[in-house]
């Protein structure tokens, strides 16, 4: 037949209808037939990874820096096996990902053949969905859906594994728009999406005393015009606004109501306020254990608004009073309209009270460190990045630590989009592939990997990539020679004994980059701090800037696992009281 | 009531057993993926029933039995419909009332001295005996689980059985037009 093409065809033909510009992949003996296609194709450009780990967090950072779909393109077996921790990461930050992996040859699944695994079974649980296709009719049909799942509702990724007799069979190719998806398969708000409980939110949070907005990362997934509705929103009732890790930058961090991010490592004013408030208004964050700390004395005396567009993460961990369902962007509009019809407003002399009792709390200025001595402290570090970056179009990304805990509290974010972090999984090594997605697409933009000594190395190998695709990526090491939070927490709980957390025989950094053709550069001391920023900012080229801090600095403020927002650690002086810390200590 | 690792809030309501009834495409490795998500968030399944219902090919009833607070039900309801190729989930004792049954095939190792008494009982449970060309004494029970239940719990107290259980399958009982 005239019309039958290739599976392989086929699946880059749908990529391109699906407009996917870039696909982070690594090659091998199960989809070779795509690669084939892609050689004779210029469409769609292909970045080569070092370690298929690599490919899926340079989706993401992509994904999660320009509102698109990522899209990985690996091998069968170990190709696959290698992906799961992004899957993984990327369910649990709900990133739009479309993962392409080979299969063996369907007369070959079932036999333990070379590089083959059961990738359906293995990625089940950490995927939105998953498609093994044995039919090559059906594949176009498979790749639109597959985008379709990936982005609708809570985004997330979506897995399809293509056998590679299917990639040289011929068949037909269907278009996006005749492939009808059945409404069950996706997410639908209701038309009306439960007006009367917007109205009901509305009016809960007109009455307030001590309203406090807690924002998370939906609000960033549903779109930048939904961070400006909730700014607008919040701007109206005049109430202040907290930010998970997730969620940095829906709210400018200059924003006058803004009290930065709350949790673990958040503000104390954040926490205080959460503890204290009589209405929380939580819009696409999902009360995270890192955020919540004990549960049975999370904001004992508040009413509760969730807005969420999954439903299952309402009354998961805690009882909400008012839940909607439904997409932060369609959800806030309507609030907004019912505040405005209904002439809505909030008591001032109350939030006028509730003002002066945040900024009280604020006095406490959690954040101090002690800054003296040429030695160059890691929170300072992270602030002169900040002044050095700020009047450029910057996107940062981190690792997983003390390092990207310091760069939520001291790096300072006005836009969303522009902060790439592991939250849920906490994935080391997730900050440098990010951010090589991250340049790819935003090629002029400066793109800095916050990084720590130990996470780093998780995938250092994609300093390879960066160098082949001349993306001029900044890696920025807190280097302390400790896995610094493993560190703190054994010095915190388990009595000092560093078991296993002290990094030995490090790379020379700057030697490290110097072999890739990279440009590395060393501070030592404060003094050198500026001219290593600035000369890491000007060169264009990949960079490795090694940051020589205090090695045994601790990451405050802390509520220690167990404890509550209202039991906030300030300093290392102010000990947990010893039973509630054994306690914790079984906590994660 | 919540699987954070953190202590739970004070409201938590009785475990009580519950039967789901979900409907799914019938598509490969959609059962894994139901069963997959009971045990890795941590949930109960009881018993577990699947069948494709006749009067429409591409969809299948999956029955599961299971116990825990109106709490847990709740979330392993919403967990449920998050899956792809799940249609719809109905907790069947929210609905109000419905109907259940399940069916067991048991062998009875039987002798001179206990057949009367094995035979009485059966009569009594109404189970029904299937001929089958080896002659063995195999008896079927069909009803309530409970039922099924008590019927074992007698016949084990005469002679040794073997015993399968299909585990329950329900369908509510209200009026439909």
């Amino acid at each position: 037949m005239n019309n039958e093409i290739t599976g392989a065809e086929i699946v880059l033909k749908s990529l391109a209808e699906q407009g996917v510009e870039v696909v982070f992949g690594y090659p091998g003996g199960a989809v070779l037939p795509i690669y084939d296609t892609l050689f004779k194709q210029n469409s769609i450009k292909h970045v080569l990874v070092r370690q298929e780990g690599g490919a899926i967090h340079a989706a993401e950072g992509y994904a999660r820096s320009t509102g698109k779909t990522g899209v990985v393109l690996v091998t069968s077996g170990p190709g696959a096996t290698n992906v799961v921790t992004g899957l993984t990461d990327a369910m649990m930050d709900s990133v739009p990902i479309v993962c392409i992996t080979g299969q063996v040859p369907q007369h070959l699944i079932g036999s333990d053949a070379f590089q083959e695994c059961d990738t359906t079974g293995i990625t089940r649980p950490c995927t939105k969905h998953n498609y093994l296709v044995k039919d090559v009719n059906k594949l176009s049909s498979v790749f639109h859906e597959a985008f379709t799942i990936a982005q609708n509702g809570r985004p997330g990724p979506v897995l399809i594994d293509i056998p590679k007799d299917v990639q040289f069979a011929s068949g037909t190719y269907e278009e996006k728009n005749k492939i009808i998806i059945p409404s069950h398969r996706l997410f639908e708000p209701s038309p009306d999406f439960e007006k009367n409980k917007i109205e009901e939110a509305v009016q809960l949070i007109s009455k307030a005393k001590k309203p406090i907005f807690y924002i998370g990362g939906g609000c960033i997934n549903s779109g930048p015009k939904a961070s400006t509705l909730v700014r607008e929103f919040i701007n109206m009732v005049g109430s202040p606004v907290t930010m998970t890790l997730m969620g940095l930058g829906v709210v400018g961090s200059s924003d006058k109501n803004s009290l930065g991010m709350l949790g673990m490592h958040g503000m104390y004013e954040a926490n205080m306020a959460m503890h204290e408030c009589d209405v929380m208004i939580n819009i696409g964050a999902r009360f995270d254990d890192r955020v919540t700390g004990r549960l049975d004395a999370f904001s004992p005396n508040s009413k509760k608004i969730h807005i969420d567009i999954d439903e299952s993460n309402i009354n998961k961990t805690i009882n909400v009073d008012v839940p909607i369902i439904g997409d932060v962007k369609q959800v806030v509009e309507k609030m907004i309209e019912v505040w405005k019809e209904k002439k809505f407003k909030i008591d001032d002399h109350a939030i006028k009270l509730w003002w002066e009792k945040i900024n009280k709390w604020k006095e406490v200025d959690c954040l101090n460190y002690n800054n003296k001595g040429n030695q160059i402290k890691p929170q300072h570090a992270v602030q002169r990045l900040y002044e050095l970056t700020k009047n450029t179009k910057t996107f940062i990304t981190t690792e997983v630590g003390q390092h990207q805990m310091w760069a939520a509290q001291f790096y300072k974010f006005e836009e969303p989009n522009r902060w790439l972090t592991s939250g849920g999984l906490g994935t080391m090594g997730y900050g440098f592939p990010a951010a090589i997605g991250a340049q790819v697409g935003h090629p002029d933009a400066l793109v800095v990997d916050i990084a720590g000594d130990a996470s780093i190395l998780m995938n250092i190998q994609e300093m390879s990539t960066a160098v082949q695709y001349r993306l001029p990526v900044k890696i920025f090491i807190l280097n302390n020679e400790y896995m610094g939070m493993v560190r703190q927490w054994q010095e915190l709980l388990h009595g000092g004994r560093y078991s296993e957390s002290y990094t030995d025989s490090l790379p020379d950094f700057v030697k490290l980059a110097e072999s890739y053709k990279a440009v590395g550069l060393r501070a030592k001391t404060t003094d050198e701090l500026d001219d290593v920023i600035t000369q890491m900012i000007e060169t264009k080229n990949t960079v490795i800037a090694d940051i020589w801090v205090t090695k045994e600095e601790n990451c405050f403020p802390m509520i220690q696992s167990g404890s509550a927002h209202n039991e906030m650690m300030l300093s290392k002086d102010q000990k947990q009281d010893k039973k509630s810390a054994e306690k914790g200590k079984i906590l994660v | 009531m919540n699987k954070s690792v953190y202590a739970s809030p004070d409201q938590v309501s009785e475990t009580k057993r519950h039967i789901l009834t979900v409907l799914v495409d019938n598509e490969p490795g959609v059962l894994a993926r139901v069963i997959g998500m009971f045990s890795g968030r941590g949930y109960n399944i009881d018993s577990l029933n699947v069948a494709e219902v006749s009067n429409d090919e591409n969809i299948s009833r999956i029955t599961i039995v299971t116990h825990g607070t109106s709490e847990v039900v709740s979330q392993i309801e919403k967990q449920l419909l998050r899956i792809v190729p799940v249609h719809s989930v109905t907790n069947l004792d929210q609905e109000g009332s419905s109907v259940e049954a399940e069916v067991a095939l048991v062998y009875i190792y039987i002798s001179d001295t206990n057949k009367k008494k094995v035979y009485q009982l059966c009569d009594l449970y109404r189970a029904r005996k299937i001929e089958n060309e080896n002659n063995t004494t195999i008896f079927e029970i069909a009803g309530a689980s409970e039922r099924v239940n008590r019927f074992i719990k007698e016949i084990n107290k005469i002679t040794k059985v073997e015993i399968v259980r299909s585990g329950p399958v329900a369908i509510s009982s209200i009026q439909k037009n």
